[in-house]
């Protein structure tokens, strides 16, 4: 039986992620720790970063330390109509920290359900979103968004490729002055401006956001995709975790990959977002799929920040003993305090770094 | 209580008299006292002054929930962070300048002396240009006098000091000013309080 009480934040999280996957379904996807390189060069926009540890293998091949799960598990998927695979996976990663500018191993869990999605699915992954954060801690929240009203209103407002990504990133920092400031000199029409804007600034309760957002969705695309945020908001409502879903249209996620919902996760104490995910129907396409995906994952090593203030003593009891100790009697004493539920550090010597609560001396040289 | 990070200067102090106009005073702040932290509780704010350039690194970290950077800052390091309101103060512009008398031909590599690698990089791409980056920590404009490179990319409050060196702006990269930035997660989980004082301090924007 593992006591908890010795268990890191993560990895508490990876059990009970673990069996809350499982209990809906979704199957462990184990994978090789490298991959051929050639599949992160073709989609190395979809990367978070695209610096690569690379190698050669030993017959010359290129080979990768993996710095994303997403695209093996697509990699290795089915088009299979009526079908949907849902998948789990908890793997290390390779990346380059954007804080320091240095690889790092990263610890990464999440899930993937990948086939012909319906509604249902994509409730389903958000549903389990907030239950995973809800189960590392209660203060948490789930902030949604759908793509869909965002790159209708930014197709409506026209303008060149350069200024999408521009009015992206501006949007992504709820930065609506200097939002407005592009589309004055990229000569959007104010009233079109105006709406991109006011979308920026979007963001809390579902219901109250649902309202503002009407106005603002004047296109087809708009439209369908605020039905379709509606229709998932009427099943968001029955979730146990209704109030901790919000939605914020800050988060943009790269729309060359993803469409429709996506959807960022936060723990109240930790600087950055924990969750991230989305609906990814077009990285598919691109990697000649035909089938629709969502899927979400969690950096579990971002817990780290949320340590539990450390314990007084690294142990209750430091026994000492010499070479006049029976060994006998140094293990019946180390047994002794075990089995009282003590932590013992058995030494000859007082350890310098040693924290403890006491000294039991079975020393007899000294005698 | 929101965290408030500060820069230091005569720039933190234009910016906390915002604060102060807007209902956020704390009058610990103004005495004489080796004190970093400066509280109000009824108010709810604790502020802390930092280098300029570390306002952004206590934000994003969480350390501070919101504070106040130059744009030029928020260009170089990117960080990832809420930037909620522009305070229209601290105005100036990033630009290259170049010595009076140089003629570029377009046909070499270009020098450019900056201590904001990432701004002069990314707008040189823009026009395809190739460029030497030369980083520099203080006395930019130093470097085209003495020939170290053919242009500098750096902030212009007045021109006078390009002027008294005989160097002038070639062009304006960015306008910047101070900005108003919140931490991602405190956003959400003080959104109440953040959103209050973001209300506050745009109508003190507008006053100014």
């Amino acid at each position: 039986m593992i006591d908890e009480k010795i268990l890191k934040s993560e990895e508490k999280a990876i059990y009970a992620l673990r069996a809350l996957y499982k209990k809906y379904g979704y199957l462990p996807f184990k994978m090789n720790k490298f991959e051929e390189y050639e599949l992160y060069l073709e989609n190395k926009d979809f990367l978070v970063s695209n610096r690569i540890i690379t190698f050669n293998d030993t017959t010359g091949k290129l080979l990768a330390l993996k710095p994303d799960v997403t695209l093996s598990i697509i990699k290795n998927s089915e088009d299979r109509p009526g079908y949907k695979q849902k998948t789990v996976y908890n793997e290390n990663v390779y990346r380059v920290s954007g804080r320091t500018g240095q690889y790092q191993e990263i610890m990464q869990t999440g899930l993937e359900c990948i086939g012909d999605l319906d509604l249902y699915d994509i409730f389903e992954v958000l549903s389990l979103a907030a239950k995973s954060l809800g189960l590392i801690m209660p203060e948490f929240e789930l902030d949604i968004s759908h793509l869909g009203i965002l790159s209708a209103l930014l197709e409506e407002a026209g303008g060149d490729e350069a200024f999408r990504k521009k009015a992206s990133s501006y949007i992504a920092e709820k930065n609506t002055h200097d939002l407005e400031r592009l589309c004055k000199a990229a000569g959007i029409e104010p009233e079109k401006a105006a709406r991109l804007t006011a979308v920026t600034g979007i963001y809390g309760e579902r219901k109250t956001v649902l309202k503002k957002l009407l106005p603002l969705c004047d296109s087809r695309a708009a439209k369908a995709a605020w039905e379709e945020l509606k229709a998932l908001d009427a099943l968001l409502s029955l979730s146990e975790f209704s109030e901790r879903i919000c939605y914020d249209f800050s988060i943009v996620n790269d729309m060359a990959y993803y469409n429709g919902i996506v959807f960022k996760g936060f723990l109240k104490g930790i600087c950055e977002g924990v969750l991230a995910g989305g609906r990814y129907d077009k990285l598919m396409q691109k990697m000649g799929k035909k089938s629709g995906a969502i899927g979400f994952a969690l950096y579990l090593d971002l817990l780290e920040e949320n340590k539990a203030p450390s314990a007084a003593f690294d142990v209750d009891t430091l026994l000492l003993y010499d070479a006049a100790t029976p060994p006998e009697e140094v293990w019946q004493t180390v047994r002794q305090l075990t089995s009282e539920n003590l932590s013992v550090s058995a030494q000859r010597a007082v350890p310098e770094k040693l924290r403890f609560r006491r000294i039991l001396d079975l020393r007899k040289e000294r005698a | 209580m929101i965290n408030i990070a500060l820069p230091k200067g005569r720039l933190g102090e234009k910016v906390y008299a915002m604060f102060e106009a807007a209902g956020y005073e704390c009058p610990s702040i103004k005495e004489e006292s080796r004190k970093l932290i400066f509280e109000n509780p009824e108010k709810g704010v604790r502020y802390f002054w930092v280098k300029p350039s570390d306002v952004s690194i206590y934000v994003e970290r969480g350390a501070a929930d919101i504070g106040v950077a130059g744009k030029d800052i928020l260009l170089e390091y990117e960080p990832q962070l809420y930037e909620l309101l522009d305070l229209n103060i601290g105005k100036c512009k990033m630009a290259v300048a170049a010595k009076k008398d140089f003629y570029d031909s377009g046909d070499s590599t270009l020098k450019v002396a900056t201590k904001f690698c990432n701004i002069a990089r990314q707008y040189y791409a823009s026009l395809g240009r190739e460029i030497d980056i030369i980083k520099l920590n203080g006395s930019i404009e130093l470097a085209p006098v003495l020939g170290l490179s053919d242009v500098i990319v750096d902030i212009v409050e007045t021109g006078k000091t390009l002027k008294e060196n005989d160097l002038e702006v070639r062009a304006d990269i960015v306008p910047i000013s101070a900005r108003l930035v919140a931490n991602q997660s405190a956003f959400r989980f003080q959104s109440q309080k953040i959103e209050e004082i973001v209300q506050e301090l745009k109508a003190q924007v507008q006053k100014v």
